[in-house]
């Protein structure tokens, strides 16, 4: 069973359509590469997995359960889309960290915040915080930060507070780890070491989605590779299909120009 | 009569100088009751504000606040205080719990837009990282927005505070003995209107300062920490 399934989305933005009728679907412990040129559609289909913006049309399918359809969810409240975007975790451009807070509390914030609705949560408050805590320091840990972890935002690089966003969206231990091209706001050194991040994420059989500007990284990385092109799906394969045979006309041109 | 004795008759006769002290008083209780009433009104209409904006939703609710910041900031606070001494609670007695509740109404209007201000200057990306983590919509307001949002207002709500310190001296308008009033009466009793009125002039200027003082120094503070 695929670990998502991806049916028709479709997403219009005032009658201009962005996503046209996307399907595709995705393993468990695999990479998927999202690549084409801005304007294409790539952000806005993964906001819309993330439920940042709500499809029109299509399903949304992850370990078989159907966490969207637009034909039958139009009556879901915020409650119903807060509980289905849990699946997802997303890692954005611009990082988006919580300036107030410390690297460590940036990672453990939303975990404590839903530990509040288990229902043990009155009688095993600390331990739960300390469990929480101690997971979230082991998580900064694996990212390179342990010296790092009550500082500020404002106190660490680009590249580390991309790697505390990654640890953020990795505490809530999410079935599929959405980046919204995580390195375009960073220099050549520091994509480095966020991209060595992510590598390491895919040997450990995190099942991930990429959207991302660097093609060699991509090829590298992914086991499947998307090409979107003016809202649809323009070439879809293994990362060889897509980078070194080209069937389409616009993916042949998008890779001469690149 | 010299200054010494100018200053005698003025502020130890008759023990005058506890017209000020006195005034004094209920100035500074006025000012800091509506403080925390205006505030506590301000943050509120501010969020509904700010959610309509942002998505629509609260309809009712933004309407009667729109209603609400229109009347409040479209007439004059000396109007307001009457009407509310003479009209609206005409039955009440206790003039400074009255003036409390004007100034704090009042405040809270203009606080409203200085809080407006700051939740929406706060990054987009803010929300939808809340979001994306499984945060609902007042978690996402209570822990990542306000806090930012106020940082940001700080120095304009601490000018509020400022202002509303001053506006407290038409309370004499429902004879509510503020410091100004306490000043006036002096004058009336000495004919003399240099002393007290230059006395009452001078305390407000010092307390003004404070404020800001203190203004500066929490805004250093929070600067810490913080790009």
């Amino acid at each position: 069973m695929p670990i998502l399934e991806v049916k028709n989305i479709s997403k219009q933005f005032d009658n201009t359509p962005v996503l046209k009728d996307i399907s595709f679907t995705m393993e468990k412990g695999t990479v998927l590469s999202i690549i084409g040129s801005s304007g294409g559609g790539k952000t806005t289909l993964l906001r819309c997995l993330n439920f940042l913006e709500i499809p029109d049309k299509g399903k949304i399918i992850v370990n078989g359960e159907e966490l969207f359809d637009g034909e039958k969810n139009k009556t879901f409240t915020d409650n119903d889309f807060r509980l289905r975007r849990l699946h997802f975790g997303l890692v954005f451009q611009s990082f988006n960290l919580f300036p107030q807070y410390t690297a460590l509390e940036n990672v453990a914030l939303a975990g404590k915040l839903l530990a509040k609705e288990r229902p043990d949560f009155k009688t095993n408050k600390d331990a739960i915080y300390a469990e929480i805590d101690e997971s979230a320091r082991e998580l900064l840990t694996t990212m390179g930060l342990k010296e790092r972890m009550n500082h500020y935002p404002h106190q660490l690089s680009g590249g580390q507070q991309q790697r505390v966003a990654i640890a953020r969206a990795l505490a809530l231990k999410p079935d599929i780890l959405c980046f919204d091209e995580p390195t375009s706001a960073l220099d050549p050194e520091l994509t480095g070491e966020v991209l060595k991040v992510i590598k390491e994420l895919a040997n450990n059989k995190y099942t991930m989605i990429i959207v991302t500007h660097e093609m060699s990284f991509a090829k590298e990385v992914s086991d499947q590779v998307i090409f979107m092109d003016q809202g649809i799906i323009a070439e879809c394969g293994t990362p060889e299909d897509v980078f070194d045979n080209p069937k389409n006309e616009r993916t042949k041109k998008f890779f001469t120009n690149y | 009569m010299t200054f010494s004795e100018k200053f005698h008759q003025n502020f130890i006769q008759d023990g005058r100088w506890t017209y000020l002290t006195d005034g004094l008083k209920s100035t500074i209780i006025i000012t800091i009751f509506a403080v925390i009433l205006g505030t506590l009104i301000g943050m509120l209409v501010a969020i509904v504000c700010s959610t309509y904006a942002k998505n629509g939703k609260l309809k009712v609710l933004n309407y009667i606040c729109q209603i609400y910041l229109t009347v409040f900031r479209g007439t004059p606070v000396m109007v307001q205080l009457l009407i509310m001494f003479y009209v609206i609670m005409a039955s009440s007695t206790n003039k400074l719990f009255v003036a409390i509740l004007t100034f704090g109404i009042n405040s809270g209007a203009y606080v409203a837009e200085i809080m407006r201000s700051g939740i929406m200057s706060i990054d987009n990306g803010q929300f939808e990282a809340g979001r994306s983590l499984g945060f609902n919509y007042v978690q996402t307001m209570r822990f990542i927005i306000i806090p930012q949002a106020f940082k940001n207002v700080l120095p304009a709500l601490m000018n509020e505070f400022i202002t509303l310190l001053k506006e407290t001296s038409v309370c004499g308008y429902i004879g509510l003995m503020d410091l100004t009033k306490g000043g006036d009466i002096i004058r009336s009793r000495t004919y003399e209107a240099f002393l007290p009125l230059m006395a009452v002039a001078i305390i407000y200027l010092i307390m003004v300062c404070g404020l800001s003082a203190v203004a500066k120094m929490v805004e250093r503070r929070l600067r810490i920490g913080e790009n």
